[in-house]
């Protein structure tokens, strides 16, 4: 067998795919043909290296060399000069966004640093449609020893032990949940993956099964052990096509290697997993809706009791943890729960995936301990606010969160700490707002969401959020009353008591944790129909400084809709009724003459 | 493929293809591992740095010691290739010019394994500016 000196990682996540990541490796496989070089060193297609801000990343190993940003045509000249001559390509490695110094080795770069990788540990470091590489990084083992080792009681006792908590929002002990399923008896049992991930900008449980798709396999088959099921069904959205490719190949394979099927390692154990596709509905992620999509009925949440661990998947009982949650269980049970519980904070144990994303340098993926601290994720992972703009807020749990502001940038990082601040961990979105955002907008932006995405079935999400939408809307074009903000609260309040399921019951949350944090600029909104950050468009007002007018038609030869007039070398002039205020005046002028109110 | 059919069998394979991976995960901690360089410019590939770089690897791997072999430009001994730079961790770089085969043995049995230095040490006549 061939013996590789040197392994070149291309990274094949969705985000990277779209920059052409393939190609990079083809051209990688091409060049190194040319040398004669194919049998010594190998190019491997590997899931999200989490750093999406500077993809397609191309990692070489064993020196750690991190390219960033990298494009097919300079595939060449990597080969060349670093493969070929031993010289790492300065104009592709990482720089510092603070201190602009070259990071030629992964392991010195902050991002890294400070992250812990447990649910994202082969993520970036095994070709996700191999198992064997799975297999050699302990794959597949922690299902060999539950299942030749250990009773199902033994393993829920270590689950429970472990703190592990449902990463998908809830933040239910995992145990519990298995030890509940258990206990319910009847001839057919189901366990559920849920990967419908909706959360605007969340993309950690599609990463995970881009990347390490057996890590979830695998948990099942042990989750079926444990609770009394032979059959698995992944629950993912049709709109995660390569998160779906790699699980049926992973899923195919795990067949042949007689890891899922019957009899699995002589044990006697079946279990097989199939794949449910759902159309991409938020409220889907909700257990009850979920399960009702899968049998084919409309996606509503019902009313819980029963729980689906008592009447679920066809009124079986039914055992429901997100991607993510699954993505630990191996590790939990490989390394022991007592390893697993010193990391994190004394409720809420191990790591969380978090989806940087907003205003800020690094935007990625990332994996921390529980109990960090808001500043170093934004300062030392993230690199620092955009082009040094001021930190405002940070909106957490989605269209269910809420905003954390400055007060909360030292306080750690848990389940309990972000409830009492007003939002919640969610599935992990992290956006990131500077001072150009406005928070009345945010509000409205996952209002818009939540309206989209009601399933309609409760009168109080279905008309009262559109309601709530209305007053937004309202606010930010200007024509908002101080009794609207009054207005805002009481019927967020009626909401959240009167919904049925967890969308409706958190879909106000963006709007009272703005008001809660931000009632400054609701104020200034209604008041003096003015926008503190610049951001609604219909509160701005574009005019011509005549004294710094230079009158070069700059502007009057970029305006969209004609609204600028006035003659060469003197001073122009903005015809507010025709104004759509898209600001390309602004962005134009070289003289800074056009003034923004 | 035949199916795994106990914990045992998963445990041989597992062994079986973790030295397909293995050097990732030397990648993780390349400072305590012996690191080699083998110098591959034009003139060491001429000299035979390739071949010595394959007996290097597989003969670390056949006798099981943990160590990262590198490729690495020109070196500028030119006249010595093929050339390798040897570092034991915690330990400053050692250059051994005219390494064949003989030699790559010797460098394995007596540095490597002893900690005993051998003659034909190429002395380091220059500091590098970057770490």
């Amino acid at each position: 067998m061939a013996e590789f000196n040197m392994h070149i990682l291309v990274c094949g996540g969705t985000g990277c795919k779209a920059s052409q990541s393939e190609l990079i490796k083809t051209n990688f496989q091409n060049r190194l043909a040319e040398y004669g070089l194919e049998d010594e060193i190998q190019v491997i297609l590997t899931g999200c290296f989490g750093f999406c801000e500077k993809g397609p990343i191309v990692k070489i190993l064993p020196d750690n060399t991190f390219y960033t940003q990298v494009t097919p045509e300079d595939v060449a000249e990597i080969i060349d000069e670093h493969v070929i001559k031993g010289r790492k390509v300065d104009r592709l490695l990482y720089r510092d966004p603070e201190t602009k110094e070259i990071i030629g080795d992964s392991k010195g770069m902050d991002f890294y640093k400070k992250q812990i990788r447990i649910a994202l540990r082969n993520c970036g470091f095994i070709n996700p449609e191999n198992i064997e590489e799975y297999i050699g990084r302990d794959g597949y083992s922690a299902l060999g020893t539950c299942l030749s080792e250990k009773t199902p009681d033994e393993v829920i006792r270590m689950i429970k032990e472990s703190g592990l908590r449902g990463r998908g929002g809830g933040g239910f002990p995992t145990g519990l949940k298995w030890e509940l399923t258990r206990k319910s008896v009847d001839d057919q049992k189901y366990v559920v993956c849920n990967a419908d991930e909706g959360d605007p900008g969340a993309f950690m449980d599609r990463s995970i099964l881009e990347g390490d798709p057996h890590s979830v396999l695998e948990a099942m088959a042990i989750c079926g052990y444990c609770v009394g099921a032979d059959k698995g069904l992944v629950y993912i959205r049709a709109e995660y096509p390569l998160a779906i490719e790699r699980l049926k190949i992973a899923i195919n394979q795990a067949r042949d290697y007689g890891l899922l099927g019957n009899d699995i390692l002589g044990t006697g154990f079946n279990f097989d997993v199939e794949i449910r596709y759902g159309a991409g509905a938020f409220v889907c992620g909700e257990e009850t809706a979920l399960i009702h999509s899968m049998e084919g009925k409309r996606g509503e949440p019902g009313v819980k009791p029963p729980f689906p661990a008592v009447k679920g998947y066809n009124d079986k009982p039914t055992n429901v943890n997100n991607v993510e949650t699954f993505a630990n269980i191996p590790v939990i049970i490989n390394k022991g729960a007592e390893w697993f519980s010193s990391i994190g904070t004394a409720n809420s144990k191990g790591t969380k995936v978090f989806a940087l994303a907003g205003n800020i340098n690094n935007v990625g993926l990332i994996e921390v301990p529980m109990g960090i601290t808001l500043r170093e994720i934004i300062y030392d992972i993230g690199g620092g606010m955009k082009d040094g703009r001021e930190f405002k807020a940070v909106q957490t749990g989605g269209p269910s969160g809420g905003c954390l502001t400055k007060a909360f940038l030292d306080k750690p990082i848990d389940y309990d700490n972000l409830l009492a601040a007003g939002s919640m961990m969610g599935s992990g979105g992290m956006i990131v707002l500077d001072d150009s955002n406005c928070m009345v907008a945010i509000a409205k932006f996952y209002l818009e969401f939540t309206l989209d995405e009601s399933c309609g079935k409760c009168t109080p999400c279905r008309i009262g959020n559109k309601r709530l939408h209305e007053i937004l809307e309202k606010i930010t074009e200007g024509n908002g009353k101080i009794e609207d903000l009054n207005r805002l609260r009481m019927l967020s309040n009626v909401i959240k008591d009167t919904s049925l399921c967890g969308l409706g019951q958190t879909s106000p949350n963006p709007v009272l944790s703005t008001l809660d944090h931000f009632y400054d600029e609701y104020l200034a909104h209604v008041n003096s129909a003015s926008c503190p950050a610049g951001q609604c468009k219909s509160l701005m007002r574009f005019d011509i400084d005549i004294e710094k007018c230079t009158g070069c038609t700059l502007c009057f030869r970029n305006c969209p809709v004609g609204a600028i007039s006035g003659e060469k070398r003197a001073p122009h002039y903005i015809d507010q009724s025709l104004c759509i205020k898209c600001g390309i005046c602004a962005a134009k002028c070289k003289f800074n003459a056009v003034l923004i109110a | 493929m035949n199916k795994i059919k106990s914990l045992a069998d998963l445990k041989k394979l597992q062994t079986e293809v973790q030295s397909k991976i293995k050097l990732r995960e030397k990648g993780d901690n390349p400072e305590n591992l012996i690191q080699i360089k083998v110098s591959m410019a034009t003139c060491g590939i001429a000299s035979g740095a390739k071949e010595i770089m394959n007996y290097l690897i597989e003969e670390l791997d056949h006798q099981g010691i943990d160590a990262v072999v590198t490729q690495t430009g020109c070196m500028g001994y030119c006249y010595a290739e093929p050339t390798i730079e040897l570092t034991i961790p915690g330990q400053s770089p050692v250059v051994y010019g005219f390494v064949n085969k003989t030699k790559a043995q010797d460098i394995i049995e007596k540095h490597i394994k002893l900690n005993e230095m051998l003659d034909g040490i190429i002395p380091i006549s220059y500091t590098t500016i970057d770490n």
